[in-house]
């Protein structure tokens, strides 16, 4: 079978969609960092389990936990928004409710992401 | 195919309840069931930091929603969850390297990632009743 594509866009790799293996990549970065920080996130909470306002406060105040949690904030979610698009467009056909659904994941990740960021600094810039 | 009946009766392949559930079959679908689950568990995690932040008396009812015997039920699937979809992705990362496609390996990746999931969760609610 002859290739119709250019020698040009066969180098550039980007296929039809325009972003090639951006999705990808971008989710097993995400899922790599994920397995440190996921593992500091669960020893976070065992740690934290039960505590008092007090103790969780200043927790929270140690800048390096601080910047940690934000960490598994942000690269959770936006892991978690690839990954939902995935599982989106493998099952959704009609195209009016794929678009409805993969901009409401956006929503959904942004808000989480970002309730969640606001929360943290304000506990770690002291209250 | 512009002009095929979509509606007739063609053939469908078969499918769902047609195959024996197999253990690789199993984990795959579990990765995607755990990933989907901890997509909505984060506003478990929204809801914590949240109400921390809100102040004490927020903090205490968070502390008393998580504490009751329905909230630690939920944090044990969670807890599972993500140790199973972790595991899950560690198989991920050999396949992407390109290997373990043999179907003893790819067999035997499968039982250690459910059962080194199940093991863990467990173990590590002993260690948080511990250290409680
Ligand atoms: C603990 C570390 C984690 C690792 C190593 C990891 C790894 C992975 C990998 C490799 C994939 C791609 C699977 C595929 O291509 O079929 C994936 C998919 C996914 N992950 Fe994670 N992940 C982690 C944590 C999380 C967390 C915390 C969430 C949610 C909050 C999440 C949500 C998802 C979702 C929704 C998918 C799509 C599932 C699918 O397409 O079947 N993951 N993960
Ligand atoms: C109870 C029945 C089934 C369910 C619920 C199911 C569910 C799933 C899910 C959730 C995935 C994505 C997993 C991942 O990306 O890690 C998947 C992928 C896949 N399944 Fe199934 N499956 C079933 C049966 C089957 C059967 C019978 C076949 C073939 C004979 C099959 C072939 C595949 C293939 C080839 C993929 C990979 C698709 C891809 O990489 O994009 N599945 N299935």
């Amino acid at each position: 079978m002859s290739d119709m594509r250019t020698p040009l866009a066969k180098v550039r790799g980007l296929g039809s969609a325009k972003d090639g293996t951006t999705h990808f990549w971008r989710q097993r970065i995400t899922a790599v960092a994920n397995v440190f920080l996921i593992s500091f996130f669960v020893i976070l909470v065992i740690a934290l389990q039960g505590a008092d306002y007090a103790s969780f406060t200043q927790a929270l105040q140690n800048p390096v936990i601080a910047t940690l949690l934000l960490l598994v904030i942000l690269v959770g979610c936006l892991h978690m928004k690839l990954g939902m698009q995935v599982i989106i467009e493998d099952y959704i056909h009609s195209e009016g409710l794929k678009l409805l659904l993969v901009m409401g994941n956006i929503f959904f990740a942004s808000i989480i992401a970002l309730s969640s960021v606001v929360a943290v600094l304000k506990i770690s810039f002291g209250g | 195919m512009a002009n095929a009946d979509l509606k007739a009766n063609r053939p469908l392949s078969p499918h769902l309840q047609i195959y024996k559930l197999i253990v690789t079959m199993v984990m795959s679908i579990l990765h995607r069931i755990t990933g989907a689950a901890l997509y909505f568990g984060t506003i478990l995690m929204a809801f914590w930091l949240v109400c921390a932040a809100a102040g004490p008396e927020s903090y205490q009812f968070a502390m008393d929603v998580f504490g009751s015997f329905l909230g630690r039920l939920v944090l044990f699937g969670f807890t599972w969850a993500l140790v199973h979809h972790m595991l899950g992705g560690l198989r991920h990362f050999v396949w992407d390297m390109g290997h373990g496609f043999e179907l003893s390996t790819a067999n035997w990746m499968a039982r250690a990632t459910i059962i080194g999931s199940v093991s863990l969760t467990v173990i590590l609610w002993i260690i948080g009743f511990i250290v409680a």
